[in-house]
């Protein structure tokens, strides 16, 4: 074990939303579980800030194996208003100046984070897909893909504190709960002076049911131009239905009308790093790998033996979509029926 | 109604080449351009200044080259231009580049509309616009997909991971947006020639006055200590489907993939 400031504290948010505690939160706890092992003496804290969060939220992150669990609450809080969650938040950091800090890299985190850094001059790294502690600074090293995934950054903060950084979600597992939590859970109310926003929250539309959510979908299958028409599509999303997976599309597709915005993948749509990306007459430029690569396992099907998506694929399927989909769904159907009976 | 719309030039992405020894970036010969996710910004601006009235401010930090960025925003239609560069600024992470670009706009003067893209393609990290709204202690929606001016208010939509929230929002306030929010325009000839001739405001850091101690590399909290170039290709399986039969030999090769993967279960 290495060095570290004694009761130094690494701190990771969760989200608290109306279903309960974002379970990619308890991706950011593995990746705290991780620092803490490489900093001894350091306390793991995970700080939640909201309205009305549930006990069993609480009773989930403190079985992830955490030190403490902060809850701050306030009905001020119960929809993301960034200034009143960075005030919290700037106002918790002051007074108990953790070392690190993490969230997730969601549009809340994205959005919690650099307010609150602009506060405290912390340093800030968006989007990392690794963190590791410098085995002589006990530093946080930051590594996170940039410029379009052609390099890969590693980052450090040497003076300032908190440390913090946003972690791509997917990017790591959660951990496994543990039989006898030890965390402190100290619920709080958010002082009041702090929560000066008058943004107004006035309502939400979920998607639809039945419809994954591309960021917090372990498994994608995404379709492209390859698919020639927008009635072909059907394919990608039958497809996706056998295998439990959310429907992505490249930027072809989604400019052609066959899908909506919320599903594209890449540069200028979404990055995401699911188990499994299944793409389905895409290419492979540069801004969809940027969105894509970085997924644990890449299956490619493609009629061009120079497409680019096979040189990120873990297996390419050279040849027509049109014959090897409706034949994969067919086997995956009559697998799931066979399952049934 | 003032609106403000921060612009980056960086380089075009899919040409950036890496210098094998160093780890550096070649950036001779690659194009630069304006940042492709802040034009849907520029394009929203246009947008309500044709519904709302208004003026239109282009704002860029970066070498002098920059320029060419704002004339090509001016030449969509947005009215004045605003480039700050100092040498002082080179290496500025998000935190430095934000709290520049904030004391400078707070110079500007107050604007009731600041827009900014999600994210630049080369840095990555959507952080300038929350970090700026911070800076000047103005809200900030972000992730916005769709957005209107309601009197005194502004009314948007944030993109998020479940679907969409609906906010409304005194001015002023700070947005940062995506894609869906608007169609860029090209610019028109006449935009073209006028936007040649335009004037464009250069200031440097006497100007603006920021705190020399937070500036550049030297001021930056951050510090890239390493770079390298990922490895991405796989050692994938390659399968060549020819004809019905080849087909079906696929099919057992994914079915395989996913088994091996957990994603279905074996037979
Ligand atoms: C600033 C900028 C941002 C961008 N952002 C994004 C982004 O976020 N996401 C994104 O995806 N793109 C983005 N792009 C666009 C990107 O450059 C490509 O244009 C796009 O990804 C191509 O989509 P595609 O692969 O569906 O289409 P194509 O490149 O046309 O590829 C279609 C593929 O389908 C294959 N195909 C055709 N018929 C069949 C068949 N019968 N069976 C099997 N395969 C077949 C072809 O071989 C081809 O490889 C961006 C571009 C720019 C400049
Ligand atoms: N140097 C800059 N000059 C002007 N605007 C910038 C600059 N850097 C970032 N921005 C704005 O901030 C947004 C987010 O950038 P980034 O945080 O670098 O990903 C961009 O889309 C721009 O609108």
């Amino acid at each position: 074990m290495m060095g570290g400031r004694t009761g130094e504290e690494i701190w990771t948010i969760a989200e608290s939303t109306e279903h309960g505690i974002n379970p990619i939160s308890l991706e950011v706890i593995w990746r705290g579980l991780q620092l803490r092992e490489k900093l001894s003496n350091a306390r793991l804290i995970t700080v939640v800030l909201g309205a009305g969060v549930g006990d069993d939220g609480l009773a989930m992150v403190a079985s992830a194996g955490v030190d403490e669990v902060v809850c701050v609450e306030h009905e001020k809080l119960g929809h993301f208003l960034p200034e009143n969650h960075a005030a919290v938040l700037v106002d918790l950091i002051e007074r108990r100046r953790p070392a690190i800090v993490l969230a997730a890299a969601t549009t809340y985190g994205r959005t919690l984070l650099p307010y609150a850094a602009a506060k405290l001059y912390a340093g800030l790294t968006a989007d990392c897909t690794a963190l590791d502690i410098d085995q002589e600074t006990c530093n946080l090293l930051q590594i996170r893909p940039a410029i379009g995934g052609n390099i890969l950054a590693t980052i450090e903060t040497p003076v300032a504190r908190p440390q913090m950084a946003t972690v791509r979600p997917h990017s790591s597992p959660t951990p496994d709960p543990v039989d006898r939590p030890h965390a402190v859970v100290n619920r709080e109310v958010a002082d009041e002076r702090l929560l000066t926003s008058l943004v107004r929250f006035t309502g939400s539309e979920n998607l639809p049911g039945d419809e994954v959510s591309l960021a917090n979908a372990d498994r994608i299958v995404a379709g492209g131009r390859g698919l020639k028409k927008p009635e072909n599509f059907r394919l990608v999303g039958d497809l996706a239905e056998l295998l439990g997976a959310a429907v992505g599309a490249s930027r072809e597709a989604v400019d052609r009308g066959w899908i909506s915005y919320p599903h594209q993948v890449g540069l200028s749509g979404k990055t995401v790093a699911p188990e499994l990306y299944v793409a389905v007459g895409i290419s492979g430029t540069i801004q969809h790998l940027a969105g894509m690569q970085t997924a644990h396992s890449i299956v490619a099907i493609n009629n061009d033996p120079d497409a680019q998506i096979f040189e990120v694929a873990d297996l390419a399927i050279q040849g027509d979509l049109f014959t090897v989909v409706p034949l994969l769904c067919e086997r995956l159907a009559n697998r799931r029926g066979a399952g049934n009976e | 109604m003032k609106i403000l719309v921060a612009v980056k030039q960086v380089p075009e992405t899919s040409k950036v080449t890496l210098d094998e020894k160093t780890g550096t970036m070649i950036r001779e010969g690659v194009t630069s351009i304006v940042n492709p996710l802040d034009l849907y910004a520029v394009e929203k601006a246009l947008e309500v200044k044709e519904t709302a009235g208004g003026e239109i401010t282009v704002l860029s930090m970066g070498p002098p080259g920059a320029e060419r960025a704002i004339r090509e925003c001016l030449a969509m239609g947005c009215d004045t231009g605003v480039l700050i560069s100092d040498r002082k600024y080179r290496g500025s992470d998000t935190w430095s580049t934000s709290y520049v670009i904030s004391q400078a706009i707070s110079k500007l003067g107050q604007f009731d509309l600041l827009l900014f893209g999600e994210r630049a393609t080369d840095g990555d990290t959507g952080q300038v616009g929350p970090g700026v709204a911070s800076f000047l202690g103005l809200p900030v929606l972000t992730y916005v997909a769709d957005l209107a001016i309601v009197g005194a208010r502004v009314q948007a939509r944030r993109l998020v991971e479940t679907g969409y929230e609906n906010y409304t929002a005194p001015m002023p306030v700070v947005a940062t947006v995506v894609k869906e929010i608007a169609v860029p325009r090209l610019p028109t000839l006449r935009g073209k020639q006028s936007s040649r001739k335009a004037k464009i405001t250069m200031w440097d850091n006497d100007r603006i006055g920021a705190d020399g101690s937070r500036l550049g590399l030297d001021g930056s909290p951050t510090r890239v200590v390493r770079i390298i170039r990922p490895k991405v290709a796989r050692e994938g399986t390659r399968v060549i489907v020819k004809n019905e039969q080849t087909a079906l030999g696929a099919v057992d090769q994914i079915m395989e993939f996913l088994e091996k993967r957990g994603v279905v279960e074996t037979e």
